[in-house]
């Protein structure tokens, strides 16, 4: 587990065209760590056949803009603010 | 950055949000039930019904249903998998 409840962390704005889970409205943004969910098999490679593995780290993040938003996010969207 | 045409959250709009609840016709049930009966099989997973719809042309995806957007996606998996031929499906319409 890379990082901890109440960690400020940023979403990745990185290109990726393929299938992945992480909204447009969310990256670059800054939010708090939440909860960590635990692991899970990889969407971005399952969408596509393969077996979704190494599993990767989910984490629920509070973004507070002009609402209060919670959402899930894979740990390589995300790096430490 | 470019968003794909399903990645709509947070899409600046005038229109009110349409929150009437509809009941579900019999093609919409059994559409949900032939993706679960495909999973069950380990013919598809929801990742790949998901990037099959996000890979539907804008303006096929955009006049379509939610469920619409589904069989469009179960049919081009099984599709892709060899499960049924190009053209099975139609051809049976």
């Amino acid at each position: 587990m890379t990082f901890e409840v109440g960690q400020r962390v940023r979403v990745r704005a990185r290109e990726h065209r393929g299938h992945h889970r992480t909204p447009g409205y969310l990256k670059g943004r800054t939010g708090t760590i939440e909860r960590y969910h635990g692991t899970f098999t990889n969407p971005e490679t399952r969408a596509y056949g393969e077996s979704g593995l190494p599993e990767k780290a989910l984490y629920l993040v509070r973004f507070d803009e002009d609402d209060r938003i919670y959402a899930d996010v894979y740990e390589h969207w995300l790096e430490a603010e | 950055m470019e968003r794909a045409v399903h990645d709509r959250g947070g899409w600046p709009t005038d229109e009110p949000i349409d929150r009437r609840e509809h009941e579900l016709a019999d093609w919409e049930l059994l559409t949900d039930a032939l993706f679960g009966a495909c999973a069950r099989a380990g013919l598809m997973n929801v990742d790949e019904l998901r990037r099959s719809i996000e890979s539907m042309p804008r303006e096929q995806y955009e006049h379509a249903a939610y469920y619409e957007r589904w069989a469009f996606s179960i049919e081009q998996v099984l599709t892709e998998k060899g499960v049924i031929a190009t053209g099975e499906v139609d051809a049976r319409l």
